[in-house]
């Protein structure tokens, strides 16, 4: 991809001072990420950075993205107040636009999930099938399944924390090795893919918000299903188990899978049979 | 290759005949004859069915006879006739798909059955040259965010409610603006001499978008403008204390839906990795969602690819188009096939034309 976009943005303060020059890692959908330390310097930090988008008109962009920075901080505080696996919150700038996260190590789902899935086409063409192939084969599968009911139980507990968080995407959940798996030991593997063993931790709040209602919730388990479907078609057959371990991880979980039914024929034009 | 394409699920009637040279696969096609005629309801109404299929049927021979003339070709020479099979409007759709078995039975020819989606997208693509982007497709009755994967165009966000297209034109209906050439032109022109934003409901979910509580707040907006009122108790700009025009309204509601369709855009973008954006459909002809769209674009290293009102807007050329692919790729239809059908997502195509 062209790096052009680079020289676009100038830091808000006080980052633009920094002696080092802070280089995004992504480009998400609407903010810049940027690896940085924060209150110490050996305290390593994720800089999210709204900029103002020269799309939208100047009053609308200040208004949406103090609004969204403002939630984004509440809302991961509440979470890690309640036990959600999610980033704690270092600093934040509402007025200029960004919000300094605790640095998540491991790599997306998302990447995690595309290692998988070209290894078992892998697997498909050498036909030959040897025995251990597909034991190996097997065995990862069991590793996307127990991820998935992994990943139910932390939406689940997001939920229960009274949280959604409005764009739950493959991209938005990060594998974080445990300092026990081989992954976690050696600082190498910082930026590549998660292990489908590696812990669940939930980034990315900046559509999230403050809710209880079912709707909202079942809205979350839609979004993240549709990721599954346009990007993993591989992997969403397993998407029942996510939901069985999100139905299980906390009272009035299983009126909310009964919701997202609803939910899922609600796009328009959609069929209303079968 | 020749395919002769019928159009007609909303108000426009139109005809193409297209060309595909031999041998190439994704090489320029040619277009012999776009032929659209427009039922135009008067202002304060909006089309309704009955009236807009009785449009068609007595436009369609017309039409097809004007084409067949341009395009200097005989009946015998088409391969196949394309149709439109929805989504759309029942009775316009019906008019113009008995039209097309029509055709076919008197001419002998195969029918092909089109998704007006997949045929929004696959002229885009070929007029524009862009190859595999991420498509808006915004009308009167659609609002979706497309990428093509693995034999389908999926679709990653769409309108939970009314399509964009539908806010504006039911807006200019509030507003009383003329239905010619479209009501959404009509506000696009009275936008540009806005000045003021006003508050409107922002309502993007993850990548979907919600348009029809927009549609009710700037009507209320409109009720506080409007001329009955004495001069004192109008709307006003608190600052200036400037009175809000019409412009002014229309301004704003371009301003927010088109900043959230930006915004879906964009996040489909990001996902899929991508930063080339197709627009397609009728409101992708306005000028001030294109230049957002390529704003939005160009910060991400990519840019836009839009055509103009001849592609935009419904045409017969992109049904002929996207059913001679289809036709190429082996696909063909039962007479007893040949329905048409309301309610037909885009995802629901197998595109066994692309890799």
């Amino acid at each position: 991809m062209s790096q052009a976009w680079l020289v676009l943005h100038t830091l808000p303060a006080p980052f633009f001072t920094s002696s080092t020059p802070l280089m995004p890692i992504t480009q998400g959908a609407e903010a810049l990420l940027f690896k940085t330390s924060l209150i110490t310097t050996d305290t390593p930090a994720a800089l999210k950075y709204r900029p103002p988008k020269p799309y939208r008109h100047p009053i609308l962009d200040k208004k949406l993205t103090k609004q969204r920075i403002l939630a984004e901080a509440r809302v991961l505080v509440k979470c890690a107040r309640e036990g959600v696996p999610v980033p704690r919150v270092l600093a934040v700038g509402w007025e200029e636009g960004w919000v300094g996260v605790e640095w998540i190590r491991g790599g997306t789902l998302r990447g995690a999930l595309n290692e998988w899935e070209s290894k078992r086409m892998g697997t498909y063409i050498g036909k030959s099938a040897h025995e251990d192939g597909g034991e190996e084969a097997e065995e990862a599968e069991e590793a996307v399944k127990d991820l998935m009911s992994r990943i139910g139980i932390a939406v689940g507990r997001l939920h229960q924390a009274g949280v959604v968080h409005g764009d739950l995407t493959t991209s938005n959940i990060m594998l974080r090795p445990t300092t026990q798996s081989p992954s976690g030991e050696s600082q190498e593997h910082e930026q590549s893919n998660g292990s489908l063993k590696d812990e669940v931790v939930l980034i990315d709040f900046g559509l999230a918000a403050q809710s209880v209602q079912d709707e909202d919730r079942a809205v979350d388990l839609y979004v993240l299903e549709r990721a599954f479907g346009a990007t993993h078609p591989k992997a969403e057959p397993f998407f029942g188990d996510l939901l069985r371990a999100y139905g299980d991880s906390f009272k009035g979980a299983k009126v909310v899978v009964k919701r997202l039914e609803e939910v899922r024929l609600r796009g328009r034009k959609k069929s209303m049979i079968g | 290759m020749l395919a002769l394409g019928l159009e007609g699920s909303a108000n426009k009637l139109g005809i193409g005949i297209i060309h595909h040279p031999p041998s190439s696969k994704t090489g320029p096609v040619n277009i012999l004859a776009n032929l659209r005629h427009t039922f135009v309801s008067p202002p304060g109404e909006g089309f309704l069915p009955k009236d807009t299929a009785k449009h068609h049927r007595s436009w369609i021979v017309r039409l097809v006879k004007q084409a067949m003339r341009q395009a200097g070709i005989r009946p015998e020479d088409l391969d196949c006739i394309c149709y439109t099979k929805g989504p759309g409007m029942g009775a316009p759709l019906q008019s113009v798909a008995i039209a097309a078995r029509t055709l076919a039975l008197l001419w002998e020819k195969e029918l092909i059955g089109v998704n007006h989606c997949v045929g929004h997208i696959e002229m885009g693509r070929s007029i524009t040259g862009a190859e595999n982007p991420v498509v808006l497709y915004v009308s009167g009755g659609n609002t979706q965010v497309i990428a093509y994967s693995s034999n389908r165009y999926r679709i990653f966000g769409e309108a939970l409610d009314i399509a964009v297209g539908n806010c504006l034109d039911r807006f200019a209906r509030t507003l009383n603006i003329s239905n010619d050439p479209a009501p959404g032109y009509n506000i696009e022109q009275l936008a540009k001499k806005g000045k003021h934003l006003l508050d409107l409901p922002y309502a993007v979910k993850g990548m979907d978008a919600s348009f029809s509580g927009i549609l009710a707040s700037v009507d209320i907006l409109a009720a506080q403008i409007s001329e009955e009122l004495p001069e004192g108790k109008r709307l006003r700009e608190p600052e200036s204390g400037e009175v809000i025009t019409p412009a002014d309204l229309c301004f704003t509601l371009q301003e927010t839906v088109f900043a959230m369709l930006v915004e879906i855009t964009e996040r489909a973008m990001a996902h899929v990795g991508s930063s080339q954006v197709l627009i397609v459909g009728g409101v992708g002809c306005n000028e001030r969602l294109q230049e957002m769209m390529g704003m939005m674009a160009r910060d991400r290293g990519g840019s836009v690819y839009a055509t103009d009102e001849r592609f935009c807007i419904d045409n017969g050329i992109m049904i002929a188009h996207a059913g001679l692919l289809a036709y190429k790729s082996g696909v063909r239809m039962n007479f007893e096939e040949s329905t048409c059908t309301q309610r037909f997502r885009t995802d629901a195509v197998y595109v066994g034309w692309r890799e």
